[in-house]
């Protein structure tokens, strides 16, 4: 139990150290994330899809 | 001065850079050389014995792809002096960061799960049955890795890298028409036209040269090895020697599997040495020498990929350059990777296919995210400095990275849906 509180609040400490990202968001960057996003949820769905079919053919 | 004066001064320039380069040199060499892992090496036997010497100029155009793309892990090293994982973290904040550690814990452990498939299968030709296999290989890492020196890991890891070579003589020994070679193997064409088994092993033989854990792996080896803004110069020439030598030992294989198997249907590396062993015992002996070491290499170097951005974002020692009391979590990572992805292949009825199509679904959710992080940490001029990329570098590094997520996505996509693009 006293593990997984470290782990749990070393990984807290994690997120607070990187809550700000440090490269300057430009158009370009702010664009090129959100490009990354779409492409990603497109890519997670496709997935799901296939797991769901495979599923079924189960 | 004489002309004996200026050869001789001459000769000493040249001789101070070789010695410069050969204390650089390392990264480049042994992430591009390992990229030639069990998985690649099927891929070349199978592109070989399917359509012969006619992709031959497909791979030599692998060689500035994957220089352009692996010489930015060198320049980002070298500059910021964190790994991939860590500068994401940093630049981009914790969501990306996590999506990026936990993609790369799961695509090099797949990985390497392939890797420990195509090693056992390789010493299973020669009657080694698998378990001994893997208990083998976990020791010889375990004492490659725990030697607490960087430099005599990198030593060990080029003396393996030297082996993958063993494909040449190979090639040689299978006596290949050079008429032939040249003339279908160096002028593009497109054998049959462009059908989908065709565009299915162009896309295989893309993904297998660029691959995710590279990005990570580089540039914590860089890192690793304490490499300075002044050292990037010859860590370029170090990567631009180890794509040379990448795509070369890829060459040679096609040639054996295209000379002595041009038109066998092959599905691994394993199995193209036991059939080239039925034609000449030592080609097919050097074929699954080959395979064993090129999955041992490209085990080497992904279960560190991982370990390094574990140790980065946790905040562990993470250095070879650590003993085990100092570092223990990073031995510890890097043996339970290890471990558990060399217990699967002895797992009866393991799920090996699907975890070989997971590889590359998966990687294709990683690969994107970490060549867009690159080109973006490379265009951040308040850190990269004069080391930022140049426009005729985003030019050539864009076009590349755009060409690879396209292909990339479309293998994983036909690996979901082999029918798609029929």
């Amino acid at each position: 139990m006293r593990t997984l509180n470290q782990f749990f609040s070393k990984i807290r400490e994690i997120n607070q150290r990187y809550a700000h990202p440090t490269v300057v968001m430009s158009r370009g960057v702010k664009f090129s994330l959100a490009v990354l996003r779409i492409y990603l949820f497109l890519l997670v769905v496709l997935m799901i899809y296939k797991f769901i079919t495979v599923i079924k053919v189960v | 001065m004489d002309f004996f004066s200026v050869l001789y001064f001459r000769f000493k320039k040249v001789w101070k850079a070789v010695r410069l380069y050969l204390v650089i040199a390392g990264p480049g060499l042994v992430v591009m050389i390992a990229d030639n892992d069990a998985g690649g090496i099927t891929t070349y036997a199978a592109t070989g014995a399917k359509y012969g010497y006619h992709l031959i100029w497909f791979l030599l155009l692998l060689i500035p792809i994957a220089y352009y793309v692996q010489e930015m892990t060198v320049r980002l090293g070298a500059v910021t002096k964190r790994g991939h994982a860590e500068a994401i973290f940093e630049s981009f904040g914790a969501f990306w960061g996590w999506f990026s550690l936990i993609d790369l814990m799961i695509v090099d452990w797949l990985t390497l799960v392939t890797e420990f498939v195509g090693m056992t299968s390789a010493l299973a030709i020669f009657g080694v049955p698998a378990w001994i296999t893997v208990i083998c290989v976990i020791l010889l890492m375990g004492m490659v890795v725990l030697n607490g020196r960087y430099w005599t890991w990198e030593k060990i890891a080029l003396g393996f890298c030297l082996l993958n070579l063993i494909y040449i003589p190979a090639a040689f020994m299978v006596n290949p028409s050079v008429a032939d070679i040249v003339g279908k193997g160096l002028i593009p064409n497109l054998p049959g036209g462009l059908t989908n088994e065709l565009f299915f092993l162009l896309m295989a033989n893309i993904g297998t040269t660029i691959a995710p854990w590279m990005l990570f792996f580089q540039q914590s080896s860089v890192v690793d090895k304490g490499l300075l803004e002044k050292d990037i110069k010859m860590g370029k020439v170090d990567t631009f020697i180890g794509s040379v030598i990448t795509v070369t030992v890829a060459v040679f294989v096609v040639i054996v599997t295209g000379t002595l198997l041009h038109g066998v249907p092959i599905d691994d590396a394993a199995t193209a040495a036991k059939l080239l062993m039925q034609s000449n015992h030592y080609i097919g002996a050097f074929m699954a020498i080959g395979l064993f070491n090129a999955g041992l290499l490209g085990a080497i170097c992904i279960s560190l990929a991982s370990s390094w951005a574990f140790g980065e974002i946790f905040g562990w020692a993470h250095s070879l350059n650590t003993k085990v009391k100092e570092a223990p979590w990073f031995y510890i990572s890097f043996f339970i990777t290890l471990v558990t992805a060399g217990i699967v292949p002895l797992i009866p009825g393991a799920p090996l296919v699907l975890i070989t199509l997971f590889v590359q679904v998966v990687a294709v959710t990683l690969l994107p995210a970490a060549l867009v992080f690159l080109i973006l940490l490379l265009n951040d001029k308040k850190t990269m400095g004069e080391y930022a990329n140049t426009p005729l570098q985003n030019i050539v590094s864009t076009t590349i990275v755009g060409g690879i997520i396209i292909l990339s996505t479309m293998y994983g996509v036909s690996a979901l849906f082999p029918n798609i693009f029929q």
